[in-house]
């Protein structure tokens, strides 16, 4: 028999990298009876029929090739007009544009493009997961940058200023956020991107929840004079017009950027699938209806969850855009972990621990509400049941 | 407002003034008030249940019943329509723009002789009524927007 010592096989650089904190966490949650989940990260809503049509007209009709590396080039026009609507900032369709396989390819293409080992990267945390591993997989170091609550977990300079160093090369900005649901306003924008004006440092503006923002439109840094040049900008389909399944973002940037990253894309991916381009076009050019319907729904959620956390004195920051909410689980005296496991073994909820999107999330947790007010209910009524039972507990 | 509460409310009618408050961004007493407006312009007409019947009661029957009848003098279909739906074992009168029939009537029975007799000698001798067209439910899936059976399981992962 022959035995192979795989870890002596496998790169270092892979075997160093940690596994996501969420999985860890829900794979318990998918061996118990019973469990009313708050932690996906994508919608609940089917994509709208229009766009499902639009892909099963390609499949009945076309022939399903490769296509173009960059994207169709009806979806790149459609893509920089979108852009171009709604921030009024230019990019060019055929040099300035690549439609990437989901929002997370677009990130990696942007991060493998500019790291060389030993560059540091601003991470403003809390943040989704991937920011860190992805870093590091290209030889950089993540430096964490924390919002707080204090600050409705938006980034101040005051945060960014003393993490830049001479190896900076990197901010990730990744607002509306997920885990928190913070935005970056106008006003809250201008200060950053007078500090980063005067450098070489890059942003990585990672705007795919733009679309899902409450009593206000979504500001992009690239509106700031001057940041159209030192971003890339990435954006995608899964959020906004619940296509998660369909794989499918993009990524936009100045001409000299793209022209490199594409070759990760062309090499590693060779194109976007090319039904889901089709259908994509149809999502840009007409639903913007059924997003407003979508985002009306989110709203309802979102208010009915702030105020009932804050009810039951867990204090919730009013999250202005995405889909999650972000209470404050301090009151418990538990850690998050804690809380969460307790909350899963004893009540049967299952939310992802603040922790798990960066040490800055300790002391909250992440709740979606991608579902139904019924469900958010039923959620709350054993959330409520737990927390008296931790009270009656400290007596 | 009006419309978020009437939605909000098809959903679950059973739900509390303090929840529907806050998903409205309202105090509990200023969502009760605002039903009660509802209820008072006649908006809002009743609370039913939606339930499951092969759960609940397996003898209940369901038919749907079209009626072509001939319109009266001065009042049109509204007077038959309103002799229909005095019956107890209707459950609903719709007046349809479906050139094959007039008016689709919902009943409800403990078995099917039980409908079948009501649709004969009750509605069938009602006078204007030319035909009937008798349609027994065999199962329901979704009513008012609620699922009863064949709801999709939740496959997503957490992204």
């Amino acid at each position: 028999m022959i035995v192979i010592d795989y870890d002596k096989i496998l790169s270092n650089k892979i075997k160093n990298i940690k596994p996501s904190g969420i999985r860890k966490f829900f794979d318990i949650a998918g061996t118990m009876e019973g469990v009313i989940s708050l932690g996906v990260g994508e919608p609940d809503f089917n994509t709208p029929w229009v766009i499902r049509k639009a892909a099963i007209n390609v499949l009945e009709r076309k022939h399903i090739v490769y296509g173009p590396n960059k994207g169709l080039a009806p979806l790149r026009k459609a893509i920089s007009d979108k852009i171009n609507k709604k921030h009024k900032v230019e990019y060019d369709p055929d040099s300035e544009i690549i439609v990437t396989v989901g929002g997370s390819e677009a990130i990696d293409l942007a991060l493998r493009g500019i790291i060389d080992p030993g560059d540091e990267v601003l991470v403003v945390e809390p943040c989704f997961v991937c920011y860190a591993p992805l870093i590091e997989l290209s030889g950089g170091v993540a430096v964490p940058v924390p919002t707080r609550l204090e600050n409705n977990f938006k980034l101040t300079v005051e945060d960014l200023k003393d993490k830049i160093t001479p190896r900076t090369k990197m901010l990730i900005l990744p607002f509306p956020n997920n885990p928190t649901g913070a935005v970056m306003t106008k006003k809250d924008l201008e200060p950053i991107a007078e500090l980063l004006r005067d450098t070489d440092i890059m942003v990585l503006s990672d705007e795919i929840y733009s679309e899902l923002t409450y009593g206000m439109r979504h500001f992009s840094i690239i509106e700031l004079e001057g940041m159209r040049e030192r971003t890339i900008y990435v954006n995608g389909f899964s959020k906004a017009y619940a296509m998660t399944g369909w794989r499918l973002g993009y990524v936009s940037a100045p001409e000299p950027i793209i022209t490199q990253i594409s070759k990760i894309h062309q090499y590693g991916i060779m194109c976007s699938p090319y039904i889901s381009q089709n259908a994509a076009i149809e999502a840009l050019t007409s639903c913007d209806k059924e997003v407003t319907k979508m985002v009306d729904e989110y709203n309802t959620r979102r208010k009915y969850l702030v105020s009932e956390f804050n009810r039951l004195g867990l204090t919730c920051f009013d999250p202005e855009g995405a889909f999650y909410v972000f209470p404050c689980i301090k009151s418990t005296s538990l850690t998050s972990d804690e809380f969460c496991e307790r909350l899963l073994y004893e009540e049967k909820v299952a939310a992802v621990p603040g922790s798990a999107f960066g040490a800055s999330g300790e002391g909250y947790m992440r709740i979606s509400y991608a579902y139904s007010l019924k469900h958010l209910m039923e959620a709350m009524s054993r959330i409520e049941k737990f927390l008296k039972k931790l009270e009656a507990e400290k007596k | 407002m009006k419309n978020k509460i009437i939605s909000i409310l098809q959903q679950n009618a059973r739900i509390s003034n303090t929840a529907l408050g806050e998903m409205l961004g309202i105090s509990p007493e200023a969502a009760e008030a605002e039903i009660k407006k509802l209820e008072d312009d006649g908006v809002i007409r009743g609370y039913s249940v939606i339930i499951d019947e092969d759960k609940y009661d397996r003898s209940t029957v369901h038919a749907t019943i079209e009626l072509k009848v001939t319109p009266q003098r001065d009042c049109g279909f509204n007077d038959i329509a309103k002799t229909i739906m005095m019956y107890d074992e209707v459950e609903s009168v719709s007046l349809m723009s479906s050139g094959a029939y007039d008016l689709a009537v919902e009943v409800k029975g403990a078995d099917l002789k039980d409908v079948a007799f009501f649709v004969s000698e009750r509605l069938a001798t009602i006078e204007g009524i030319l035909s009937t067209s008798t349609h027994f439910i065999l199962k329901k899936y979704k009513e008012k927007g609620i699922f009863i059976d064949g709801e999709e399981q939740d496959e997503r992962g957490l992204g």
